[in-house]
């Protein structure tokens, strides 16, 4: 069985500039704890290169897109490539992101470089221009031929022909420095020269890794590949004919389907923890939402989020044709296992339906869960994720903070500051000039225009915060604690930048 | 002593009262060990406080004791300061604007979840603060109305703040002691002073010369005087 291996060469950057939208030729690299860990070819050209710092890098090309490292990214985004290869040809074995090998579909298309063919054009025309093909005996050659093939074209190593190709590598393919540095010291500069070694003395000085090698370029290599079945087609979908126009009627319609739904997933042992819902109009998708689960979707909760997509689409004017076609297609799966309920409690079922019906009265969002994240300011550290949603992009807690307030926390904090008032006895404003020092004594405050002016028993600060300056939008903070003589206590900002007032209220330790 | 069994019985005869009007037992509800002196949480009560932090130590009791919490109309709720008082916030819903809808929202939480706490708008009728007292007393929920509630069974009010460990320019604050006093009715307020959030740091203490119970977890506000 002869292998075929398509490599996208430097996945990483192609996966992250195509997330990014930026054009595929800019110069780009991934860069994980300021490391380079994948370059493209424009930023090779530049004499980037991998393990380079990212200083060193922007030196070297200044137009540089710095990209973060994202495994996930990466794997999701050859989740596509696999797609189509899969079209082509069943049976597929992804090796990992960027390189991924098939059984050769030999004389089907006429030939194997002509199949290669069909395999990069393929790719091309979904926007994966460079892709390279490698086909051989087995799976290791047929990688190498792979990086050995220009860009969309293929190498085509004959049957048989293995051992001669290989001999003539350099050691450098195997890609651990430590083991090729060792080699090269030893005076073993290509495959051939190390095949000619007694196949017992290389696993004894080398290890298991070059003794696989070692067989391979001896011809004895084997590897089956490791293939994976196609995920099963979960997706369901409902026609409306004639089309619907109110979301109350698609919903009553959709009920059925999304029984359905969710009975074709536990069929196959699975629970949907992540959910896309898509509305079409006219032909084309008008609304279109992913939704996140915290534990799983029943029946009842794809059509409660199907309701509410389609009263947000509709009041904002997205579907403005009658919907002709519902679609629920399930994004992220899980084995039910995971999700079982234990033989007693679990999360409480009158209390899930009793706040449904309160989102039923006041939208979805209006239905929130607190939960804590780290951050400075107090409005920070706590985020609002809407009931039945996941948070997600939260900031972590217990790192250091310096700035941030020490507790106790504050039991009010406000949504949108109030303008306030902190001024000297003069009645001048107190200000935090550029080294963060307090000019004037605080006398006098006012947490808001609505509150009287009292005088000030005790203050505390200022906790000085310079952030965003990477961002290109600074903000320049400076926090005080005040306690007013009828023994409430605010948390005050000083916003030298602010429009409105210098002085504002965070937050209250009522 | 006499004075303490005296009301006691007083105490079980409103109750047995309570008990042939309504026909439903009220049951008491977990009530933070520190407010035990003050107040104690039954349900189908209202309850009106003054301060958002005694409202989040009366959610601590039952959140603790496993049950939901429901807060509505409270934008500026903080989730560090209600998590440092005990409430659970993965069993807490907040509702921050309700809008005109406010009681049919409070209503419908009050069927599932045993506390309710509310920011009421300003002048909320007699008939309307009946109507959802009825619907507590059915559902055996509680209400903490943070602002004027009529026909309260418990008012709660915070006097005489104190915060201690900032100074003028130094420092940062560190704890708070409030007399908290309880108005049931034309009872006799009862009184206590209290600390939010918990006792003070023992370098502080030596500007306290009030005794702190020592079982307490220190996460909990505690009681130093009950008079």
């Amino acid at each position: 069985m002869r292998a075929l291996v398509v490599w996208c060469p430097d996945w990483p950057v192609v996966a992250a500039l195509a997330e990014e939208t930026l054009p595929p030729k800019q110069p780009a690299a991934v860069f994980s704890a300021n490391v380079v860990q994948a370059v493209n070819g424009p930023a090779r050209d530049f004499g980037v290169r991998r393990g380079m710092r990212r200083r060193d890098a922007q030196a070297r090309c200044p137009e540089i897109a710095v990209l973060a490292a994202n495994p996930d990214r990466d794997a999701r985004a050859f989740e596509d490539v696999l797609a189509v290869l899969e079209q082509l040809r069943p049976g597929i074995a992804p090796l990992r992101p960027g390189l991924v090998a098939l059984r050769s579909p030999g004389r089907f298309y006429g030939g194997e470089a002509e199949a290669a063919a069909v395999v990069a054009e393929r790719l091309v025309q979904h926007g994966v221009w460079d892709c390279r093909v490698g086909i051989a005996d087995e799976l290791f050659t047929a990688e190498q031929a792979a990086r050995r093939a220009q860009p969309q074209d293929s190498v085509v190593v004959p049957a048989g022909g293995s051992v001669p190709f290989l001999r003539d590598l350099p050691v450098e393919v195997l890609e651990d420095p430590e083991t090729v540095g060792l080699l090269k010291r030893l005076g073993l500069r290509s495959l051939g020269q190390l095949g000619d070694l007694r196949a017992g003395d290389v696993l004894a000085r080398f290890g298991r890794q070059v003794a696989w090698v070692h067989r391979v370029v001896s011809g004895q290599g084997e590897r089956l590949l490791a293939e994976r079945t196609p995920p099963p087609d979960l997706e369901v979908h409902v026609d409306f004919e004639p089309p619907l126009d109110s979301a109350e009627t698609i919903c009553f319609s959709a009920r059925r389907t999304a029984d359905a739904f969710v009975e074709r997933l536990a069929r196959q042992g699975l629970v949907c923890t992540e959910l896309l819902v898509q509305a079409e109009a006219d032909g084309v998708v008008a609304s279109s939402r992913r939704w996140l689960h915290p534990r799983w979707f029943a029946a009842a909760d794809v059509v409660d989020r199907l309701h509410w997509q389609l009263q947000g689409s509709l009041r904002a004017g997205e579907v403005r044709a009658p919907v002709e076609r519902v679609r629920f297609v399930p994004e992220t799966v899980v084995p039910d296992s995971v999700h079982a309920d234990g033989l007693w409690g679990g999360t409480d079922e009158r209390v899930q339906r009793g706040i449904a019906r309160v989102q039923g009265m006041l939208g979805h969002e209006a239905v929130l869960v607190p939960v804590l994240q780290g951050g400075r300011a107090p409005a920070d550290r706590q985020a609002m994720v809407p009931w039945g949603e996941r948070p997600t992009g939260l900031r972590p807690t217990g790192l250091p903070r310096p700035g941030s307030i020490p507790p106790p926390a504050p039991a009010r904090v406000l949504a949108d500051p109030w303008p306030a008032a902190l001024v000297e006895p003069g009645g001048r404003p107190v200000v935090v000039d550029e080294r963060g020092a307090v000019r004037g004594e605080p006398a006098r405050f006012r947490p808001s225009a609505d509150e009287p002016w009292q005088p000030v028993a005790a203050w505390t600060g200022p906790w000085p915060v310079e952030e965003l300056w990477w961002e290109g939008t600074p903000r320049r903070v400076a926090r005080f604690q005040v306690v007013g003589v009828d023994g409430r206590a605010w948390l005050m900002t000083y916003d030298q930048a602010a429009a409105e007032s210098v002085w504002w209220t965070e937050a209250g330790y009522d | 002593m006499a004075g303490t069994s005296a009301a006691a019985e007083i105490e079980r005869l409103r109750e047995r009262m309570q008990r042939m009007t309504d026909g439903v037992p009220r049951r008491p509800l977990p009530t933070h060990p520190a407010l035990g002196g003050v107040v104690q949480l039954r349900t189908g009560g209202s309850y009106e406080v003054d301060s958002t932090s005694l409202a989040l130590a009366l959610m601590a009791g039952p959140s603790q004791a496993g049950e939901w919490c429901a807060v509505v109309g409270v934008p500026d709720f903080g989730a560090e300061a209600a998590a440092a008082a005990g409430v659970d916030l993965t069993r807490t819903v907040l509702v921050p604007d309700p809008g005109e809808q406010w009681l049919e929202v409070t209503a419908a939480l009050v069927d599932v979840t045993p506390l309710v706490v509310l920011r009421p708008p300003p002048r909320v009728g007699e008939h309307v603060a009946e109507k959802l007292g009825a619907r507590l007393r059915k559902r055996g929920g509680v209400l903490v109305a943070l602002g004027a509630w009529p026909r309260c069974e418990v008012r709660l009010t915070t006097a005489e703040p104190r915060w201690t460990g900032v100074g003028l320019g130094h420092g940062h604050l560190r704890s708070r002691q409030v007399v908290v006093e309880a108005r049931r009715g034309s009872a006799p307020p009862r009184r206590a002073t209290l600390w939010f959030p918990g006792a003070p740091a023992e370098a502080d203490r030596h500007e306290v010369p009030l005794a702190v119970p020592a079982q307490l977890p220190a996460h909990l506000p505690a009681v130093v005087a009950a008079s």
